[in-house]
């Protein structure tokens, strides 16, 4: 459908086809624009998110977490910034509430300078909010930022206190207790990273999961434009993966299923990627029914044009 | 004045107006309170200066427990509303309306939301560069004992290699530079040179590893699968379903194979598998154009639960204001 270019001479004249074609965009804009607030404003008033039917690439990642026995080093790396939080938070969220609940050690990193603030934020929100009898430092710590990219990945393949010599409150990495044991990246049994694009998912493949593919496991959650690209490394490479917006509701709606108590209703928090699920069936019904009308306009248009 | 200029007129007004509406009932719009904590700090032993060091935090806290406490001590001086944390509210909301304003027309508030952005990312790309890559690793190598007194008190001693290999990045970036000046321009050829050969280095090995010999290895799949279930019988439609997308898997590399093979013309048997092939490609084009749609939407949903949400306090999904 074009922009604006009215010939208001011949419009009544004109079949019905041709005027939906040059239908003002900004139309649709305004549709679309009512599509995901409408639902937005029934979720935010009744609170009701739809039920979602977890498939196997975000069950493959809850089971991975869920083997994992307590205690275990998980490496969490935050590849993304607030750009891509209102995509990614929800799924980073229940990755960590899953982590902490089975009460495993969690070891944050970024490859983004500022995944380390959105890390912050999470060990805010889940743990020390939810979570306070884990201890920093025994349970959990944050090593920050680290510039270099794929070769930071390649450091870690070798010596995880060169790559990260010191935690983000400036400790060394030395004196922290829970990485006494900790020499190199397979030390981790499992390596999670919530990815926004480079250097993420693909680069954790290709420069640490291909070398010690045998040794740590590697589960990811990823933007909804990247996760094409990912699939192809599922399940060998990848052993688990959250596509988009979606993957976060499936996975969400596990871990709370996993961790509901009876009577106690799940904090609001921890819907956040099922509340948007909402807006995006109505969001995709429209742009299902856009294609239907653009592909009626197209045939009506041959077909005038053949006769 | 222009119609457009009396169009963004009307949209302006009919906006304050309806803000100004919302603002008058119920709650009202989006404020901030926060709640001051004392963090409390002790130092280490061989410190010369005081046993500890203390200083106030302000942590963002929901209006909810703000009213709470208000009630129990209208005098309490604990929980605030914060000024500067409101206006950061409204500015991020104004910059967000700025930018969906260009879906209807390029105009003036727009272009200051892109130019700030612009400005900002640069400035903010500039102080991570300095901050976390040149004064610890760079400067800190070669100088720890300045870096250290002046700003990066907790910098750790570098090792005799780590300033041995500084010397020569640090010859290598003022190289990079020299294409400032007016003569020699040339010499910037060979830091780039390095930078191309290393990242070859470390992208084919790793591509060769991941992307094809694992990515063939995960092709090589049984055409016929039994799969059984936990009484050791055999399930036959999820032996079927198993078998069909592993055929459908190996028809589909095979067949995208064929349409990028180009010396062979695409006649015959190779000319229908690269048909087939590009049915693959249409359906896989098809299904990064639904993600990217649903990366997006996601995106959108989020910024317009921030406008609900935060700042017109429309709903209340996180229970913050006890709607």
């Amino acid at each position: 459908m074009s922009s604006a270019n009215f010939n208001n001479t011949n419009a009544s004249a004109r079949p019905w086809f041709e005027r939906l074609d040059r239908i003002d965009r900004r139309w649709i804009f305004l549709l679309m624009f009512l599509a995901v607030s409408g639902p937005i404003l029934w979720i935010g008033v009744t609170g009701k998110t739809l039920p979602e039917a977890p498939t196997m690439a975000a069950r493959a990642v809850f089971e991975e977490i869920d083997h994992l026995p307590a205690h275990s080093l998980v490496l969490i790396s935050f590849d993304y910034d607030p750009a891509s939080a209102g995509e990614l938070q929800p799924m980073a969220t229940s990755l960590v509430r899953q982590c902490a609940a089975k009460n495993l050690r969690m070891v944050f990193i970024a490859l983004w300078p500022l995944g380390n603030q959105v890390a912050q934020q999470t060990i805010q929100d889940v743990i020390r909010d939810d979570y306070p009898a884990l201890k920093e430092g025994d349970d959990f710590v944050n090593m920050g930022y680290q510039a270099g990219n794929e070769a930071v990945m390649k450091l870690l393949l070798t010596d995880f206190a060169k790559a990260f010599p010191k935690d983000s409150r400036g400790e060394a990495t030395s004196n922290i207790p829970m990485l006494k044991d900790v020499k190199m990246a397979s030390n981790f049994p499992l390596l999670i990273s919530v990815s926004a694009g480079y250097p993420g998912s693909k680069e954790w493949v290709q420069y640490v999961i291909s070398a010690k593919n045998d040794e740590m496991n590697f589960v990811t959650g990823c933007t909804g434009v990247s996760a094409p690209q990912l699939y192809p490394y599922f399940p060998q490479q990848i052993a688990g993966l959250l596509g988009a917006i979606k993957g976060a509701a499936e996975y969400e709606s596990m871990v709370n299923a996993s961790l509901a108590v009876d009577g106690v209703a799940t904090a609001p928090k921890y819907l956040q990627a099922q509340r948007r699920m909402g807006p995006q069936l109505v969001a995709h019904l429209l742009m299902v029914g856009l294609i239907i009308v653009g592909n009626v306009i197209f045939f009506a248009r041959k077909r005038r044009g053949a006769a | 004045m222009t119609r457009q200029g009396k169009t963004w007129l009307i949209i302006g007004a009919v906006f304050v107006a309806l803000l100004v509406a919302r603002g008058m009932i119920g709650q009202g719009l989006g404020r901030v309170y926060v709640k001051r904590s004392e963090v409390i700090v002790k130092l280490p032993a061989s410190s010369t200066s005081a046993a500890t060091i203390s200083w106030q935090e302000w942590k963002q806290v929901p209006p909810l427990e703000f009213d709470a406490a208000q009630k129990a001590n209208p005098a309490q001086t604990e929980i605030s509303f914060s000024w500067p944390r409101t206006i950061g509210l409204w500015l991020a909301a104004f910059f967000t309306l700025a930018i969906f304003s260009f879906l209807y027309a390029d105009n003036p508030f727009y272009k200051i939301a892109e130019s700030l952005v612009v400005g900002v990312s640069a400035a903010y790309w500039g102080v991570i560069g300095f901050w976390d890559t040149l004064v610890p690793k760079m400067f800190g190598a070669l100088t720890p004992g300045l870096v250290k007194s002046l700003v990066q008190p907790s910098l750790l001693d570098p090792e005799n290699m780590q300033q041995i290999s500084m010397v020569f990045a640090l010859i290598l970036g003022v190289m990079m530079l020299w294409r400032l000046l007016p003569r020699g321009g040339w010499i910037s050829a060979w830091p780039l040179a390095f930078i191309v050969g290393v990242t070859a280095g470390l992208k084919i090995v790793s591509h060769v590893e991941s992307d094809l010999m694992a990515q063939a290895a995960a092709t090589m799949k049984p055409l016929v699968v039994s799969v059984t279930d936990a009484s050791g019988a055999i399930n036959i439609w999820a032996s079927w379903w198993a078998s069909v997308a592993n055929v459908l898997l190996v028809v589909g590399v095979i067949c995208c194979l064929a349409y990028f093979f180009f010396s062979v013309q695409h006649k015959g048997v190779v000319g229908g598998a690269a048909r087939v092939g590009i049915w693959y490609l249409m359906i896989t084009f098809g299904a990064s154009f639904g993600f990217t749609v649903m990366g997006r939407i996601a995106l959108l949903a989020a910024r317009v639960e921030f406008l609900f949400d935060d700042w017109l306090w429309l709903i209340d999904p996180n229970h913050f204001r006890g709607l």
